[in-house]
């Protein structure tokens, strides 16, 4: 540290502080200063914000039409899975005795009471829907994205974001594991709902060694997102009604 | 360095010393221990360690070049609210550019981004030098500072990553690209892993015997040094 001081004492003094002087230490100065360096710093900010939101926005749905891509098989829709989305109340199958106090507190922290159901039609049957269900993991929110088929079985689920423990909780991901694609094919009676939990629980999942709360979190929230499903499949899987896009 | 002694006093900056005082004599890690806190947080993996250094470096350069070209514009007396807003500022833009033009790497770094701000070492560095110092230096300075914790950080990543995981720059494609994917090695095939060393604690361990093997190597050459700081406190009164 006191190196440094003498490095930057030795150039001060070779260049010291050249514009004129007004009156610095006055209290209109500094308030214009901080005043007009904040007015600059938003007007920044703006400009940028401008300039990036429509790339970004961009790149945000290609990112969620890839998810998609990866939990409704290409074959199931012939629609833009963006388009029309549906909004629902997040709610579980009428708060059914066996859904585990977790999955509850998960969805209720998560503090949305409304999700976005993205549909796969195919001309104007719904034959799948995709959403986001989120557990409570170890280090926070796991979010997780589900594809339920029309008859209620699960096509795909991937998790979106999470911050359990690097190398024992992220086995979660695709990309490290295929854990997470023992739920495709599943649904709320395979196995039974009693069953729906990892294997230390008594159910038919595996868990990592080293990390049991991370695959829980996941079980429970899949589970949630199946309960949501259920209750509100009338509404989710009904034919769609297109209002506005009328394209082809 | 022999530059004729009249000439301005932009030619007698002392270029070689700002460059070892960021890279070793005064590194924003090993001397300034600060930035710890997103020091700690990231270097997991190598890769992670050198993602969030060159995002720092970026930043740092970027600060260096505002606070010293507005410094005669600005007061001691609000030095500091204004340093943060700029750096703030600069931190948020990088941010919004880099998510969307360079959206892919901005999902590998798009996390430690944020932390950038935290990095006190850049308000420092606005303060104790940028804000005293003509803009080529203070940007010369920015980007040695920045390769300097960018080294740090890369460091502290590989041995905690080879120690934690048995792997070496993990997921480098991610951030550099598919030509740099050849970075990426496994080290010890079948390791199955030390996970004290990739949680926070491994990364304080870490960091300490960093910052032992540096105080040690600094000593070894300069045997009279040793004695000037062993005497050092005696004299203070």
């Amino acid at each position: 540290m006191s190196e440094d001081r003498g490095t930057s004492r030795t150039l001060s003094r070779m260049r010291p502080w050249v514009l004129p002087r007004l009156d610095r230490d006055g209290v209109g100065y500094q308030t214009l200063l901080l005043g007009g360096f904040a007015l600059a710093a938003s007007a920044l900010l703006v400009v940028g914000n401008l300039l990036t939101k429509g790339p970004i926005s961009k790149r945000e749905a290609e990112d969620l039409r890839a998810s998609l891509e990866q939990v409704i098989p290409a074959e199931r829709h012939d629609n833009d899975l963006l388009a029309n989305p549906l909004m629902i109340p997040r709610q579980s199958a009428s708060q059914s005795p066996d859904s585990s106090p977790n999955s509850n507190r998960a969805s209720s922290r998560h503090g949305d009471d409304r999700i976005t159901v993205y549909r796969a039609l195919e001309g104007l049957d719904v034959t799948a829907v995709a959403f986001e269900t989120v557990g409570q993991g170890y280090a926070g929110p796991i979010r997780v994205l589900l594809g339920i088929g029309a008859d209620g079985r699960i096509l795909g689920a991937r998790v979106l974001a999470h911050s359990e423990t690097p190398g024992l909780g992220d086995k979660i991901e695709i990309s490290r594991d295929d854990w997470i694609t023992a739920f495709d094919g599943r649904d709320l009676t395979d196995p039974p709902p009693e069953r729906w939990a990892v294997k230390k629980d008594g159910g038919v999942f595996d868990q990592f060694s080293g990390a049991t709360i991370t695959p829980r979190a996941v079980v429970a929230a899949i589970k949630s997102g199946l309960e949501t499903f259920a209750a509100q499949r009338d509404a989710l899987t009904a034919s769609a009604v297109i209002t506005v896009e009328t394209s082809e | 360095m022999t530059a004729d002694l009249d000439e301005t006093a932009r030619e007698r900056t002392p270029w070689g010393r700002i460059a070892r005082d960021g890279l070793w004599d005064n590194n924003v890690v090993l001397a300034q221990m600060l930035a710890l806190c997103p020091l700690l947080a990231v270097t997991g993996t190598a890769t992670n360690g050198l993602g969030l250094g060159l995002a720092s470096l970026v930043v740092m350069l970027a600060s260096g070049l505002l606070v010293s070209s507005l410094r005669g514009l600005i007061t001691p007396q609000v030095r500091i609210p204004v340093f943060v807003l700029i750096i703030a500022t600069l931190v948020t833009l990088v941010d919004l550019a880099m998510n969307a033009w360079l959206h892919d790497l901005h999902k590998v770094l798009g996390l430690f981004i944020p932390l950038i701000v935290t990095n006190c070492a850049i308000l420092g560095r606005a303060e104790s030098f940028a804000s005293r110092n003509w803009v080529a230096p203070a940007v010369f300075d920015g980007l040695m500072m920045g390769v300097g914790f960018t080294l740090v950080l890369v460091t502290l990543g590989a041995v905690r990553e080879v120690i934690g995981s048995g792997t070496l720059f993990a997921d480098a494609s991610l951030l550099l690209g598919e030509a740099m994917g050849f970075l990426e090695t496994t080290l010890i095939p079948d390791y199955r892993g030390f996970l004290l060393m990739i949680l926070p604690p491994g990364g304080f361990l870490a960091l300490g015997f960093l910052l032992a093997g540096q105080r040690l190597l600094k000593r070894l050459p300069l045997p009279k040094r040793r004695a000037a700081i062993d005497s050092g406190p005696v004299a203070a009164p």
